[in-house]
This record gives structure tokens, sequence and C-alpha cells, in this order.
């Protein structure tokens, strides 16, 4: 079975991953989407690494996978923070940030 | 020795300044001593050198470096020579007999002490403008005179029109000063110092161009004219009369004035060699001495015909500091005798006007002999001394300068002697005039006049000047001592001038003299052909008189013409920059300005504070980025 497949794969979540971020409301979903994506790409560093007989493509996915489980503590806490304060968890309402 | 001739009036000037109202009643004995004590040193001081022998008469003293950057070095140093101590007995010995007439002229006045002291202060000046040995030193000297000329015009600054008059002769002044600042400019630049010795030196070693020599000269005389009211920087001196006569007598009459001749025969080693500058010199010296003379017979103020006829004789001295080495000697006699004349006869005047209500105009004057015999005798013989009888004092001063004019040689000599002759006989015309308007015919006084004579304190300085006026030309012109006694400054030995007859002379001295005195003659008649005994002088000036008349009346229109000239290309030239300043320089730091905030403003469009469309945008640049990518490796 050729890797392609793999490649094919990673392509496809990411799609989906980017087509959610830009698309849903919802931050937690927009949240699961950027998870997609990042595992997506987690995947194409698998795929690369086993195409190139390298570990460092498996390294780099172990790396991914530490600063996603940071960024999900982080993010996560400000949507909590932010629905407590607006009862909202639509990412549309929190645009205060410009001039 | 020499540093006390400046620092005493200039401390005398400070305390009675700061001391404040406490001062009042002993304000002007102050004045009066600190002058007087300058006089004494300065007596001292001309006795000490004529012990010394001519060549070595000239003394300095070295007070302190002034200034010191890189090898520019000015040290304030007091030089006292044969030119500068003829000035410092001029400027003390007037100036204190004029402190004394102050005293009583002034005694109404309660800021006497402050009138007392801006005499000092101009005492102090004038002294540092002639004691000073290089060209800086002199412009302290300079602007200090400037500044005392400017505070005693406008000393009754609360008439707004002398306040304007006081401003009007400190702008004209610093028309004339920029003259003087480029000339030190041009002396360090060309020679490498500003010292009187040190550009003297460089001319003579030829460290110049004659173009540049020219410009210095040109400079120099720039600034003669401003101070010395010459044309054509003459309009102020006729509304610098403003002030009270005292200073009309010291400042604009014996001394400040002919400030202007003293640069340029401090400056003969330019203007021997420097030969545009020197006619330029010659030129102004012609056009002023007539200027003023007509001026002088068209004004009934007394003291502006005064003015005019100041203007007229400094004009004379000028053009005779235009003629070489010969010149500076007569130029200077001519300043000394009219030093005495002229501060004499505004005393004179001063003292009509005391006893006249403070009335000016003649045409309300009249038959005043028998009611100040000594003011009349004063003036009388400072009138035949200007007009040039002999032997009074202005007849040698003027008739030697009416002689070097016509022996300047050719058709400049013509028309240079025919000037000083007609201006000889106009002013014979305008001073007898003055004198038959004032002391002669009908009584025109206006109701409450009562005129009287002056106390002692103002008529003694009036009768020491007029025995001056009687003595000195006769004085100085003994065996030419005077001419003698400045000739190793000149170097008027080098140009065959000291004995007579070893130039060719146009006409003989003696038919000079007789042309001088016909001129004069004619001028007399002719005054007393039209205002002599039993000619009626209306009290208003007659207004259907000639287009001549009415143009002398006001000032040849000076005024006017530095309005449309100056004034008014002036005032629109400040308003055209003062649109370049707003549209062009302003618009160009509001143009960068607000072509910034536009374009912040388009740009802000693109933050909307949707998260989703800076993803948006973040995943159309990577696409793009990868696109571009994809299409440069195909």
């Amino acid at each position: 079975m050729s890797l392609d497949y793999y490649l094919y794969l990673s392509a496809l979540l990411f799609t989906i991953g980017a087509a959610g971020v830009l698309i849903r409301r919802n931050a937690i979903v927009v949240f699961m989407c950027i998870e997609l994506m990042l595992n997506a790409s987690n995947l194409a560093f698998v795929t690369f690494a086993r195409m190139n007989g390298s570990i460092d493509g498996q390294i780099f996915a172990f790396f991914t996978m530490v600063v996603a489980a940071c960024e999900v503590v982080v993010g996560l806490a400000i949507i909590v923070t932010i629905y407590r304060s607006r009862r909202s968890a639509s990412v549309d309402d929190a645009r205060l940030l410009k001039l | 020795m020499l540093v006390f001739l400046i620092a005493i009036p200039l401390f005398s000037a400070a305390l009675l300044l700061l001391g404040g109202r406490a001062l009042d009643k002993v304000g002007h004995f102050v004045g009066t001593l600190a002058s007087g004590a300058a006089f004494a040193v300065g007596v001292i001081e001309f006795l000490a050198m004529l012990r010394r022998a001519p060549e070595s008469r000239a003394v300095t003293q070295p007070l302190f470096t002034w200034i010191e950057v890189g090898n520019f070095n000015v040290g304030a140093t007091l030089l006292l020579d044969q030119l500068s101590v003829c000035f410092v007995l001029l400027i003390t010995g007037v100036g204190t007999l004029i402190h004394i007439y102050s005293i009583a002229y002034m005694s109404h006045d309660r800021d006497r002490r402050r009138f007392f002291a801006f005499l000092n202060l101009f005492i102090a000046a004038m002294l540092l403008l002639v004691l000073g040995d290089s060209y800086l030193s002199l412009y302290v000297g300079w602007e200090g005179v400037g500044l005392a000329s400017y505070l005693l015009i406008g000393f009754w600054n609360q008439k707004p029109a002398y306040a304007t008059a006081a401003k009007k002769a400190f702008v004209a002044n610093r028309v004339g000063d920029v003259g003087l600042s480029l000339a030190v400019m041009i002396a360090f630049v060309q020679f490498g110092s500003v010292s009187f010795s040190g550009v003297a030196e460089g001319v003579e070693a030829g460290k110049a161009s004659s173009l540049a020599l020219n410009a210095l000269g040109i400079a120099l005389l720039l600034a003669a004219v401003g101070k010395s009211a010459q044309f054509p920087l003459q309009s102020w001196l006729g509304d610098a009369m403003a002030g009270p006569t005292p200073v009309s007598a010291l400042i604009h009459a014996a001394t400040m004035v002919t400030a202007g001749v003293y640069l340029i025969a401090r400056s003969h080693f330019v203007f021997d060699v420097a030969s545009i500058a020197q006619l330029l010199v010659v030129i102004v010296g012609a056009i002023t001495l007539l200027f003023g003379a007509i001026i002088g017979m068209a004004k009934d103020d007394i003291k502006k015909a005064l003015a005019a006829s100041t203007m007229s004789q400094i004009g004379y001295m000028i053009l005779a500091t235009g003629l070489g080495p010969v010149g500076y000697a007569f130029a200077m006699m001519h300043l000394l005798t009219h030093g005495f004349f002229k501060a004499g006869m505004f005393l004179g005047a001063g003292s009509v006007m005391h006893g006249m209500n403070d009335e000016v105009d003649m045409r309300k004057y009249g038959g005043l002999r028998k009611y100040m015999p000594i003011t009349f005798a004063t003036f009388g013989l400072g009138y035949l001394a200007i007009i040039g009888v002999p032997p009074f004092a202005g007849f040698y001063s003027k008739d030697k300068i009416i002689e070097i004019a016509l022996d300047a040689g050719g058709a400049k000599g013509i028309i240079l002697g025919s000037i000083t002759l007609l201006g000889a006989a106009i002013t014979a015309f305008y001073m007898s005039r003055v004198m038959l308007m004032t002391f002669f015919g009908a009584k025109r006084w206006e109701a409450g006049a009562h005129p009287h004579e002056s106390p002692a304190l103002m008529t003694i300085p009036m009768i020491l000047l007029a025995i001056g006026s009687v003595s000195a030309g006769f004085i100085f012109n003994m065996g030419d001592r005077f001419i003698n006694f400045l000739a190793p400054l000149f170097h008027a030995g080098d140009s065959g001038h000291s004995g007579h007859g070893e130039k060719e002379h146009l006409l003989p001295p003696i038919v000079v003299s007789a042309l001088a005195l016909t001129a004069v003659a004619i001028g007399v008649s002719i005054a007393i052909a039209k205002y002599g005994r039993g000619k009626a002088i209306p009290a208003v000036a007659p207004s259907d008189v000639s287009l001549w008349t009415k143009v002398a009346r006001r000032d040849l229109l000076q005024d006017e013409f530095n309005e449309t000239l100056f004034m008014r290309p002036g005032q629109e030239l400040t308003k055209a920059l003062a649109v370049i300043d707003e549209k062009v320089i302003d618009g160009a730091v509001r143009g960068v300005g607000s072509i910034t905030l536009d374009v912040a403003s388009g740009v802000r469009k693109t933050q909307t504070g949707f998260v989703r469309s800076y993803a948006l945008w973040i995943i159309v640049g990577a696409v793009g980025i990868l696109g571009a990518i994809a299409v440069m490796s195909l």
C-alpha cells in the first residue's frame, strides 16, 4: 500500500480542520478543528519520516503533541473565562480588539 | 590710566540706574562729577602725550584677553593716539559742559537722575568707541552710543511720537551697523585680524585684492553713513530732535554723529588704497552737504533747522575724509570746531525754548535779543563761526575743506569746489534766517510767553562754548599746529601737504577765501532781504509756496522715499514669506501627516475584530505562498 494515501488523508483532515475554523462560530468547535489541523500535520510528519527512513519527523510529531497539549490548557481556560463573563462561546461575539 | 576714562562714567551710570529714587537728590551732581573726572583724566593724558616725541605719542593699555578662539585673538585693549585724544577731549569737555547745562535745563523733570545716568552711559560708550584698538571694540562702543541715543531720544517716551522717533533712529542705525559687522567679517577673513594695526599691516603687505579692499571700504562707509546721518540713511536725524535739547547738542551735533567721520579717518589705510570706496565717500559727503543745507532752508522748527545744518556740516567732514591724506586732518579740525559752535547753538536754542515755554517754531519767536542778551551773544558767535566769518572757528576749518576740494584735480575738483562753495552760501542763508527769525524783527510770541534769560548754570556752558567757537579755529590753525599734531598718524607729510605750495593749487588760498566769503555774503544778504528789518514773517508757514519749498519742508521726501522703496516692499516681502511659510513649509509637514492618516484609515478597515476573517487571511496567504512556490518550481 502506497504511503501517498496517508498524505491524501492528512491533506483532507487539514482542509476539514481549516474549513471548520473558518466556518464554525462556536469557540469549542473551532478549537477542535485546530486540533484536527495539528493532528493532520502530525500525520504528514510521521508519513514523511517513514518515506525518508528518518526519525526526525516522528520527533517533530511529539513536539507538536506537547505544544498542542499546552495550547489546549491555555485555550480552554480562556474560552471558559470568556463564556463565564459574556455567557457566549461564539468567536464572533468576542470582537472587541479592534479600532 | 586710560581705563578710568571709560570706567568712571560707566560706574556712575550703573550707580544712578541701580540706585533708584534714593539718589534723585544727588544724581545730577554724581553724573556731572563723573563726566568732569573723565575730562580731567583726558586732559592729563593729553598733556602727557604732548611731552612725548611726535612719533611715539600713541599709548596702548591692554586690559584682558577678550576672545580667544583658535588663532583668532581679540584683546580688550585701549589705544590713545593723536586722533582719539581729540575725540576724548571733545566728548568729555563738551560733555561736561552739557552736563552742567542739563542740571538747570532738566531741573523740573522728575526723571533727571535717569537722564544723567543715560548721559553718563553715552559718555562711557562713546569713549570706548574712540579708545578701542580694534574694529570689534569699536563695534561695542558703536552699539553702546546707539543704545544711549535711543534711550535719550525717547527720554520723554510718554509721547508716542517721541518713542517712534527713537525707534526710527535705532532702526536707521541698525542698517548702518550691518555695514560695520560686514566690515569686521571682511577684515577678519582677509587679514586674520580685526585690530586697526593688524588691518593696516595687512593692507600694506598687500594681503587683500583691491576688490576686497573696496568692499571693506564700502561696508565701513555704510556704517559711517548710518551713524552720521548721511545720505541715504539721513532721515532719522531730524526726528531725533524729539530728545531733550542737551541731548541734541551732545549726541546729535557734537559727538555721536561724528563717529562716522572718526571711523573713516581711523580706517584711512583702507580708503587710501580703495579708490572706489573713497570716491563714494566724496559723493556721499557732497550729496549730504547740499541735502542738509536745502532742508535747513525750509525748516521752521529751530532744532530741526540746526539738525539739518549738522547733517550738512558732517557732509563737509565726510567729503574731506574722502579726499585722501590731506583731508583727514581738516575733517577732524572741522569736526572739533563744529563740536564747539553747534553744541553752543543747540544749547542756545534750548535756552530760547526754556524761556518760551518749550516753543520750537521760529515763526513764534522774534525780537528776543533784548530779552536774552547772553543767549543772543553766544548764539550769535556760534552763528558767525558756522557761516565761516573770519576769524571765527568755522572760517579756518571750512575754508580749508573748500580749498582741498578745489584741489582735488580736474573736473572733480571744480565740481566739488562749486558744491562746497554753494553749500557755504546756503549755510549762510539758513543760519541767517534762524538768527533773524529768532532774535530780530517783530515779536510774534504766543500769548503767555514771558521770555527771560536762563540761569547761570545754563549760560556759563554757553559762554564757554562760544569762546571755543571764536578761538578754536585760530588756535588750531596757528602755524598748522593741528595738522602737524595729526600728521604722524595719516602720513600727511608723504603727500606733500605740510608745506603749502609743494603741491599745485587750482586757485591760490587767498582767492579761495575771497570766493568763500563772497558766497557767505550772498547768502546773508538774501536772508536779510527776505527776513530782515521790516519784513513781515507770517506766524503760520505760508502754503502758497513753490514746489521746491514744499518738498524741502518734507525733508526732500526722504521718508516717502524710504517708505515706498524699502518699507512697503519689505512689508510685502514679509507677507509673501508668511504665505510661503504657511502654505509650502507647514503644508509639506501637514501633508505628510494627513497622508499617513489617510493610508492608516484605509488599512484599518481590514481590522474587523472577527477572528475568523483573520484566519481566512492567514490561510489565503499560506495558500498564495504555496501556489507561488508551486508555480516557480514547475
